[in-house]
């Protein structure tokens, strides 16, 4: 069988669209963080497909996604900090209670 | 390669000496005490560095390969938006000493100064990794300071609130870009520019300029993109909120600018235009509407910032460099409008913690110059004539008719219309100021001395800026470098 570029993009546009759906649907931060994880991932993974499939001859691509996976972290980090901060106020981490604000 | 080209980036290195002057110092002085001397210190140190960036010889400067370059325009936007930033240090002053706030104080300028590194970077880069290196740079500090106050609720949910959206519109913008890349095989603005031409076009093309047009767009709120705004501007600490409105603001719209003309600027009539077109008048119309209802002035100011995006985006939308001139002009102009209200906003929630609309009636009796300086930002804001507001709409409206194309006159006439819709609601202020009956519910205060330093600095803006026209000749003169595909 001959593994193709297609082979690799349909997952990451699934877990493209998984995360979307993730972010749009779920109540809980913490899974909101989760899609959104799933959502950059799916960026990372296509930046390393396209440089290895289209540009063998350059690591631009990789390099770049060296650096997406560090921002991707710290934004988790700063992220999970607030929601902790959150937690302390509410005792809950339901987006649905994050609601003093409208309008 | 050696380590010398990190010299050429002098701005970057100056804001970068005064964080970790400022960051030891912070760290060295644990006691209480010995903490007094950071404000006064950061903002010397950070008016000085203001004025070097201001007398520093303008030459182009392109290092590491083209990704960095520091050319006259982009000199002159760090100018104008260190400007800002010193304003905001002026009148966030008071602020940081107050007890919830002096003990973190440090904390605050080392994440102010690292937001305005990473917004120097996204203004220079010429490459989309240092782009978003900067964009994230400029992005995630501003959420710890959004949750700055993090005793208050509010604070905390702004924060959740500005990390997510911010997170999700990155995640947009790099599945968009990652598809810019498998069209151009690089990531230089310039090799896109080459690569990316109008025979190119495909359904896939759009949906990445889509993608990438949506990810820039949550950080500038335009319209289809701005939910997160007002909850972030009325839960932030007030001094981040006039930060947010303008610094951010401005430095994503110059990086917009230079990206859309020098990476994607062979297929602009393609699809870039009308996607443009439709945000554009969606933003400067959404934002009026919502605005009329508010009561909140920092909400008020959120939906007031974002149809004022909208009109900062209308100097791209003939991406000459007239556009850009004009552009640079009405962020400057902006600037000194937006901080003037803010400083007014600031020192009363400061003195009584009131930020509603309603606790403005009747300021005049006992705050009179805060309602004159109050009166001038909303009169520039909405463009009244002798102000500078009126003559930085009049730039950004001929440079976008300067073509003469049917479709720019009629957009203009539409951000016409919604200057008259705007004017009802900022004089809306005005009049709880100076007309409304009954008693003022502001007692009389002497607001402090940074506050009304800032003041003082927006309302001489206000005033000069439109009158004196070296400030758009020195803004039209530094636009004329970046053309197209350079």
């Amino acid at each position: 069988m001959d593994l193709n570029m297609l082979w690799y993009l349909v997952p990451s546009v699934i877990m493209f669209v998984a995360g979307v759906y993730g972010f749009v649907t779920r109540k809980n931060m913490i899974a909101l963080l989760i899609s959104l994880e799933l959502m950059l991932n799916s960026a990372d993974l296509n930046f390393v497909i396209f440089n290895r499939f289209l540009y063998p001859g350059s690591m631009e691509g990789m390099v770049f996604t060296l650096f997406a996976i560090a921002i991707a972290a710290a934004e988790t980090a700063i992220a999970i900090a607030i929601i902790v901060n959150i937690y302390r106020k509410l005792h809950s981490t339901e987006i649905d209670e994050v609601d003093k604000m409208k309008y | 390669m050696g380590y010398s080209q990190f010299g050429a980036m002098i701005p970057e290195l100056i804001i970068l000496g005064i964080f970790l002057v400022v960051f030891v110092a912070d760290v060295f002085s644990r006691d209480g005490s010995a903490k007094k001397f950071l404000t006064p210190m950061t903002t010397v140190l950070f008016g000085l560095g203001t004025i070097a960036i201001w007398l520093l010889p303008s030459c182009e400067v392109s290092v590491f390969g083209g990704m960095y370059v520091n050319d006259t325009a982009s000199m002159a936007i760090k100018a104008i938006l260190n400007i800002g930033v010193f304003i905001v240090l002026l009148q966030s002053a008071h602020w940081v000493e107050s007890d919830e706030v002096a003990i973190r104080k440090g904390e605050f300028y080392e994440l102010l100064l690292v937001t305005l590194f990473g917004m120097y970077l996204m203004i220079s880069a010429r490459h989309f990794l240092l782009f978003v290196i900067g964009l994230e740079a400029a992005s995630l500090p501003l959420a710890a300071l959004v949750a700055f106050n993090k005793k208050h609720y509010e604070s905390n949910e702004a924060a959740i609130k500005y990390i997510l959206t911010a997170v999700f519109s990155s995640a947009i913008l790099l599945m968009g870009l990652s598809f810019v890349y498998a069209f151009s095989g690089s990531l230089y603005y310039s090799d896109i520019y080459a690569n990316i031409t109008s025979g190119k076009m495909s359904g896939l093309l759009i949906v990445a300029m889509a993608f990438m047009i949506a990810g820039i767009g949550f950080k500038l709120s335009l319209v289809p993109f701005h939910l997160w705004t007002a909850d972030v501007y009325q839960g932030a600490p007030t001094a981040i909120t006039s930060y947010l409105s303008v610094i951010s603001k401005g430095a994503t719209a110059f990086a917009f600018f230079i990206i859309f003309v020098q990476a994607f600027g062979q297929i602009y009539p393609d699809c870039w235009e009308w996607m443009l077109y439709a945000v554009i008048i969606a933003t400067i119309t959404v934002g009026n509407l919502f605005a009329i209802r508010q009561k909140n002035l920092k909400r008020f100011m959120a939906f007031s910032s974002i149809s004022q995006a909208g009109y900062i985006m209308l100097g791209a939308m003939t991406s000459s460099t007239m556009g850009l001139g004009s552009m640079m002009y009405y962020i400057f102009v902006y600037i000194v409008s937006n901080l003037g209200a803010f400083a007014v906003i600031t020192s009363i929630e400061n003195k009584t913690g009131k930020v509603s609309m309603d606790d403005y009636d009747g300021l005049h009796k006992t705050n009179p110059w805060l309602s004159f300086a109050m009166t001038l930002a909303m009169f520039s804001l909405a463009g009244i004539p002798p102000f500078a507001g009126f003559f930085s709409k009049f730039l950004i409206f001929t440079s976008a008719t300067s073509t003469g194309s049917m479709p720019l006159y009629i957009l203009v006439l539409i951000a016409l219309i919604n200057t008259i819709i705007s004017l009802y609601y900022y004089l809306l202020v005005v009049k709880a100021i100076w007309i409304n009956p009954g008693e003022a519910k502001v007692e009389a205060f002497k607001s402090n001395a940074g506050e009304r330093a800032a003041l003082w600095i927006c309302v001489a803006g206000i005033v000069l800026f439109g009158l004196v026209p070296y400030i758009y000749e020195y803004c039209y003169n530094a636009a004329l470098i970046p053309g197209p595909g350079q």
